[in-house]
């Protein structure tokens, strides 16, 4: 398999999975689905527990990240093990504002994370959209390690596995209520914040896939000779994408860290960027929507599977490898398939 | 001067073990264009099975046969792997990098939490093996004997897959594999049975790794994920697939290690990611890599 010819598995012929199905979709057809799931999501803290609430908060700032995540792996066809470094700058920037600057505000906090994961996903970008395959992946994981070792290392600023506390943030100017519990805060008002920002990422995103850019990518990733003959600038699109996943992976890990309350060097580790991988395998990186079911679920994965066993981590990795065998297009491809195969026989 | 001989000494411990790490993961990648992010858990296997077969199976006793169990660790990791290649990475071969990539990684988390399972959460030690042979003089420092057979061990396991590679008749089947899978097959090379041995082979060398660590220090769990981000530093300086990348690549991470605790501790860690990213930048294929 030389790097040129496109493999058959680059690019799947089955219109059901690709991306170009959204092409057809009417408007309203996208607010059919989008609206009563908005809808939805604002209804949560209302019918469900503050814990389900705080789960969810967590898997829609994750979904943000993966979102990012897949603007390379599932458009640009560039398999990233070092986006744990563009989340934890975001959260890191969060951290430093805090405790050095003494900062509250968070939209401060998103400026600072969207500026700290530019300049490192620049410096990044720079270095690594020369290389695609493995050798982008792993050189992308040696970056993501520099941070985390210098992180771990200079602990008289980052905390060391200590961490940096990040207390509640006030949102446009505001801060919890009088008298008004932590909890409380994070499940109304920050969740809020939270779904807001969720929304305006995924429709910057979805924007962003849907022009001619975004088309200018798959392009790329489905075959990169023919995209250089019509005159696509490869390296400088690649670049793009990457900054554009890598600020998006930071505005991830600015809105995680007040529902954390804390910021460890642990969101710098690769296996971080390893569950976000995961997240993206697991909803369908094939997808536009995949990233989002794929955070959601596997954040509530996760916490259900080490509430249920210390070997919550060979569960995970078992679901991974069935994923990898069974399902290979996520949980989204798979329902999507079903979906067109039942509607195939009724139609029959 | 002497403090030169134990700095000498000292990287060149690191780079062996590393080097038997790294060459196995190299040798995998060179073979069968897999990395094996679960390869460090084969090597802390390899450092579970041998402390528990020294320090728990035959606890008290002092009796230089132990080194006999030496081995356990590595034949264990070898087993596991001639059984892991059939059954989970073979149909894997013909798919796209990326879910390679994903099932070692799942691999790599189920690998950790059997660990934790089989050997229990608590660190086991072999230091008996250590103590045996006791230390020696290097002019006014003292310097334990056991790491010059960790030394050995790493340049006997060189030398050793140097000649097997290029000295015997599996070898040339083997870089013919490496080459041109479709051709050796046609030839008919039995393409299956070399990647299962490859493998094998690659696991054995981290169990070793793992077995001849663990009487200089405890098997704890995690020591495999941290062990598996040296060795790719080690097969990205040197170049994945290449033997005698690993072996340059072992001894300059194992020189700048020891440098760098002693000159700069904060950023050792950085300086070594910097290096390997630094030659992926100028080399992506690594300094002795092939360009695909």
């Amino acid at each position: 398999m030389s790097g040129l010819s496109p493999s058959p598995e680059m690019a799947p012929p089955s219109a059901s999975s690709a991306p170009a199905a959204f092409q057809r979709r009417s408007p309203v057809k996208v607010a059919l689905w989008s609206i009563p799931i908005t809808v939805v999501l604002i209804a949560v803290p209302w019918v469900v527990d503050e814990y389900q609430t705080i789960l969810l908060a967590y898997g829609l700032a994750m979904a943000i990240a993966v979102l990012g995540f897949n603007l390379l792996l599932g458009y640009t066809g560039l398999l990233s093990f070092g986006h744990s470094a563009f989340f934890g700058v975001g959260a890191y920037a969060v951290a430093f504002m805090v405790k050095y600057l003494h900062v509250q505000s968070m939209e401060l906090f998103l400026l600072a994370a969207i500026v700290g994961s530019g300049v490192v996903t620049v410096v990044f970008g720079y270095v690594c959209v020369r290389y695609t395959r493995i050798f982008f992946s792993i050189l992308a994981l040696a970056l993501s390690q520099v941070l985390w070792s210098l992180a771990y290392k200079f602990f008289w600023v980052t905390g060391g596995t200590d961490g940096l506390r990040v207390p509640t943030p006030k949102l446009l100017g505001v801060g919890p209520a009088e008298g008004e519990d932590k909890i409380h805060f994070l499940t109304h008002r920050y969740y809020y914040y939270v779904l807001v920002v969720f929304v305006i990422c995924v429709a910057v995103m979805w924007l962003v896939v849907h022009s001619p850019f975004g088309k200018a990518l798959q392009a790329i990733r489905d075959n990169e000779t023919r995209a250089q003959f019509i005159g696509i600038r490869i390296r400088a699109y690649r670049f793009m994408a990457f900054l554009i996943s890598g600020i998006f992976t930071g505005i991830a890990g600015a809105l995680w860290v007040p529902l954390n309350g804390l910021t460890t060097p642990d969101i710098l580790n690769w296996q971080f960027s390893g569950e976000i991988v995961f997240m993206a395998v697991l909803g369908g990186f094939r997808n536009f929507t995949g990233p989002i079911v794929g955070a959601v679920v596997f954040n509530y994965l996760k916490t259900y599977a080490v509430g249920f066993t210390v070997y919550w981590q060979a569960l995970l990795g078992i679901v991974l490898v069935v994923l990898v065998f069974v399902l290979p297009t996520g949980i989204v491809g798979t329902t999507k398939l079903l979906w067109a195969r039942t509607r195939r026989r009724t139609s029959r | 001067m002497d403090i030169l001989v134990v700095h000498l000494f000292n990287a060149l411990l690191y780079a062996s073990v590393l080097f038997l790490i790294a060459g196995g993961l190299s040798l995998i990648y060179g073979v069968m264009r897999i990395v094996n992010l679960a390869h460090g858990n084969l090597f802390a296997i390899g450092a579970f099975a041998t402390a528990s077969a020294v320090g728990q199976w035959f606890a008290g006793s002092t009796s230089g046969w132990l080194f006999l169990l030496l081995p356990v660790g590595a034949i264990l990791a070898a087993l596991i792997g001639a059984a892991l290649e059939p059954t989970l990475l073979r149909p894997l071969y013909k798919r796209p990098e990326e879910y390679q990539l994903l099932v070692t990684f799942g691999l790599l988390m189920i690998l950790e939490d059997v660990m934790r399972f089989v050997w229990g959460p608590y660190p086991i030690s072999a230091s008996v093996l250590f103590e045996k042979l006791g230390s020696m003089h290097v002019g006014e420092f003292i310097y334990p004997r056991y790491n010059l057979v960790v030394i050995a061990v790493g340049g006997l396991a060189a030398l050793f897959l140097w000649a097997f590679i290029y000295r015997t008749k599996f070898g040339v089947v083997l870089r013919a594999t490496s080459q041109d899978m479709r051709r050796a097959s046609a030839l008919g090379i039995n393409v299956n049975l070399v990647y299962v041995e490859a493998f094998t082979i690659g696991c054995f060398m981290a169990g070793l790794a793992g077995a001849v660590v663990v009487p200089s220090q405890s098997a704890v769990l995690g020591m495999g994920v941290d062990a598996l981000i040296l060795a790719f530093i080690v097969v990205v300086i040197g170049g994945l697939g290449s033997l005698e990348g690993a072996l340059v690549g072992a001894l300059i991470v194992g020189v700048i290690r020891e440098i760098g605790i002693t000159v700069f501790p904060e950023i050792e860690l950085a300086v070594l990611y910097l290096i390997a990213a630094g030659v992926l930048f100028i080399r992506p294929a690594g300094l002795f890599g092939r360009t695909a």
